[in-house]
């Protein structure tokens, strides 16, 4: 049953399938309860599923976590809710330090399979703390694995995915996107979707490469659409898994056009985009036209909102670093 | 006062603690809490001989693991020394059902659970990293960074709770162990407010040793670190922590409280390190000599002697026996120590993820390969 609906309702879909499909899974965290979470992403799952199965916590983010460990433990399977990117650090050591490495550390004889929801990125004309993309700490985190969806369709198979998976996920929201609508086919099998760490080709193209994920997607994909008037046809890959990181894929592309470029929010000074940028000069050195270029957010603090647009790649830096790639 | 606490035992901190044996050996029959609770042990002479027995197993067992650091055969090593009572007490009190949150110190608790002594072995010879199954043994793994382990047996707790398996006699019941250093954490300031909010079915048994590595109780707290239970709602008491017979019954106390749904408690052991923080530390540079004595006078083990053999309960045959299975128990760990092989290096890149990681798997295969490609060579 295909519906279109907005991104935000769409993990709410998903959040609801995974409740009904297995009895341990439960969601923790603040206002995720009645309110339905600041986002109204639980909506209503309080009210059908119980107390004990959407849990409003205590505001302590290491709590949520931690907590959460221990549940994990017990063998239930916590989707833990942090309000907003910038408010994650007070977890940050139960989730690098804990949720990261118990598999590890045991052996192989514990698991967590917690999935750690957090909306992420600006444009949202917010206060500081509330448009950051904190993302590149936890993908430099052996045992986490970091995802983000960019549409509603990928939102609702994904969060699923990542709930029915053992591996200790950080799901990345892109919340200027969960007013975003799009088609989604309600109540699809999940064994037959598509993988949940594979990037995607979201627009074929031939003369370069654009790597985006989460919120830039959308950014990426409208500079396609542009750049096409142009004469350039960019090929367009959203990346979906942040760690791993599906190479291949993007191997394959660059290979095919000669130029790539990376395209995030967060500060470009160590960020994904540099290890791409590696990674691909290392892989299709023989096939590049230029060097891989990246679009990023700049290395400051996240910037007051009257002044974000600025801050954040838009069409027009994309396109920009486009010209620079065949201008070399 | 909801916390009540004895001033019985002339060697009690100001505000007193439970206590049932004295340093001499004397045995108080119960002790009766400001908030009405009353604290005693039943226990059999043959009970009493085993706690006798366990007592002194851990001494030794932690005895042998300080000389095999000392040569060179463990690169670390945290000592029980001093703290046996508190932990042979309080690990005795749980029941099989029943679920530990150990820190690293508790190989006193891990003894009286069952399990084999070398378990922890791994991990301070630097072979692994713990590698353990916490619901197999009912003994979670050791957790390193300070407090955050209160947090996963408070969530574990909770779940316990979720399972309904609370209400009942024959519930469960959750520990976790942390040390007066902890107390500062806002980990474990977060998990008492959790469990006093979902009146977690828990126990926080605090060993108060006195020092942080080199910092004193006072750098920690103003107040007697059971008096913070009363600020998250829930009790705390305080226990002469070198008094296992006092460990004992109000931790079992406090577990009974917690499986039949009370809610949590606070025990704060008061006790003493006496010995290194661990292999690495050197307590002279921030205790003097004459405190470590007169917690010498305190020993948790000839106190629990003394009332043995005054109530001539077991005489020196029995004393020389137990000496001599500890003994072998240590021999026997030395063995298993020493045979303990290094890890294939290239083990190093398993059990990152449940599911798997291509980028590790490549990793793994170039490592190989790398390694590989010496072969033959004078490498």
């Amino acid at each position: 049953m295909a519906e279109t609906i907005t991104l935000g309702k769409a993990l709410n879909h998903g959040l609801r399938r995974s409740l009904e499909g297995d009895d341990k899974v439960v969601i923790m965290g603040e206002d995720v309860g009645k309110l339905g979470g600041v986002f109204r992403i639980t909506d209503g799952l309080q009210k059908d599923f119980g107390e004990d199965r959407v849990i409003d916590t205590p505001l302590a983010e290491a709590g949520i976590i931690g907590t959460a460990v221990g549940l994990a433990i017990r063998g239930y399977r916590p989707v833990c809710e942090i309000q907003f990117d910038g408010f994650v650090f007070p977890a940050y050591n139960q989730i690098v330090a804990q949720v990261a490495k118990m598999f590890y550390r045991s052996k192989g004889k514990v698991r967590l399979p917690i999935v750690i929801r957090i909306p992420f990125g600006g444009g949202i004309g917010a206060v500081e703390h509330h448009s950051e993309s904190p993302e590149a700490y936890f993908a430099h985190t052996p045992g986490l694995k970091v995802v983000t969806c960019s549409n509603p369709s990928d939102a609702y198979t994904m969060i699923q995915q990542a709930i029915a998976s053992d591996d200790p996920i950080v799901f990345f929201e892109p919340k200027r996107r969960y007013w975003e609508k799009g088609e989604v086919e309600l109540g699809a099998d999940l064994s037959g979707a598509f993988p949940l760490h594979s990037a995607r080709v979201v627009r074929e193209g031939t003369d370069a490469t654009v790597l985006a994920y989460g919120p830039m997607v959308r950014t990426a994909l409208d500079a396609a659409s542009a750049a096409a008037e142009d004469g350039r046809n960019l090929e367009v890959i959203d990346l979906r898994t942040i760690s791993p990181v599906d190479y291949e894929k993007i191997y394959a592309s660059v290979r095919r056009t000669g130029r790539a470029i990376v395209v995030h929010e967060a500060p470009g000074n160590i960020g994904l985009g540099a290890e791409l940028a590696a990674r691909i000069q290392e892989q299709c050195f023989y096939s590049l036209e230029a060097p891989v270029l990246r679009v990023t957010g700049y290395d400051i603090p996240y910037p007051a909102a009257r002044v974000e647009e600025e801050y954040l790649p838009d069409l027009d830096r994309v396109l920009d670093a486009v010209d620079r790639s065949f201008g070399w | 006062m909801a916390n009540g606490v004895s001033d019985v035992g002339a060697d009690a901190p100001a505000g007193g603690f439970v206590q049932l044996l004295t340093p001499d050996g004397e045995r108080i029959d119960s002790v009766t809490t400001a908030d009405g609770t009353t604290y005693s042990v039943d226990f059999t002479d043959e009970e009493y001989r085993s706690l006798y027995h366990d007592l002194v197993t851990v001494r030794r067992l932690d005895a042998e693991a300080t000389a095999l650091q000392r040569q060179g055969e463990l690169g670390i090593w945290a000592s029980l020394l001093g703290q046996e009572a508190a932990q042979v007490g309080s690990g005795r009190a749980l029941r099989p059902q029943d679920m530990a949150f150990p820190t690293y110190r508790e190989h006193g608790v891990l003894y009286t659970r069952g399990i084999d002594p070398i378990m922890p072995f791994g991990l301070f010879r630097g072979v692994d990293q713990g590698g353990w199954d916490a619901n197999e043994h009912r003994f979670n793994g050791y957790t390193i960074v300070i407090g955050s382990q209160t947090l996963h047996a408070t969530g574990y707790a909770m779940g316990v709770t979720m399972d309904g398996k609370t209400g009942t006699p024959d519930g469960e019941a959750v520990i976790a162990y942390f040390g007066d250093g902890a107390t500062s954490q806002g980990e474990v300031n977060e998990a008492f407010v959790w469990a006093g909010v979902f009146h977690a079915p828990m126990v926080f048994f605090c060993q108060n040793n006195q020092y942080a590595i080199s910092e004193p109780l006072e750098r920690q707290t103003r107040i007697p670190l059971y008096r913070r239970a009363a600020g998250f709602g829930f009790p705390g008491v305080r226990i002469d922590g070198n008094d296992v017979l006092a460990s004992f019954a109000v931790t079992r106390a406090a577990l009974d409280n917690a499986r039949n749904g009370q809610g949590p408690t606070l025990i704060e052991a008061y006790t003493y390190r006496m010995g290194a923080h661990t292999s690495s530390d050197d307590p002279t540079r921030y205790r003097i000599a004459s405190e470590v004595e007169s917690w010498k006078a305190k020993d948790p083990i000839s106190r629990l002697r003394a009332f043995l053999a005054k109530q001539q309960i077991a005489g020196d045959d029995f004393f020389a026996a137990v000496d001599e299975s500890a003994k072998t128990l240590a021999l026997e760990l030395r063995e298993k120590v020493l045979e303990m092989p290094d890890p294939q290096p290239v083990s190093m890149f398993d059990h990152v993820y449940p599911h798997g990681s291509p980028e590790v798997d490549a990793q793994r295969a170039r490592f190989a390969d790398y390694h590989a490609s010496f072969e033959g060579s004078d490498h």
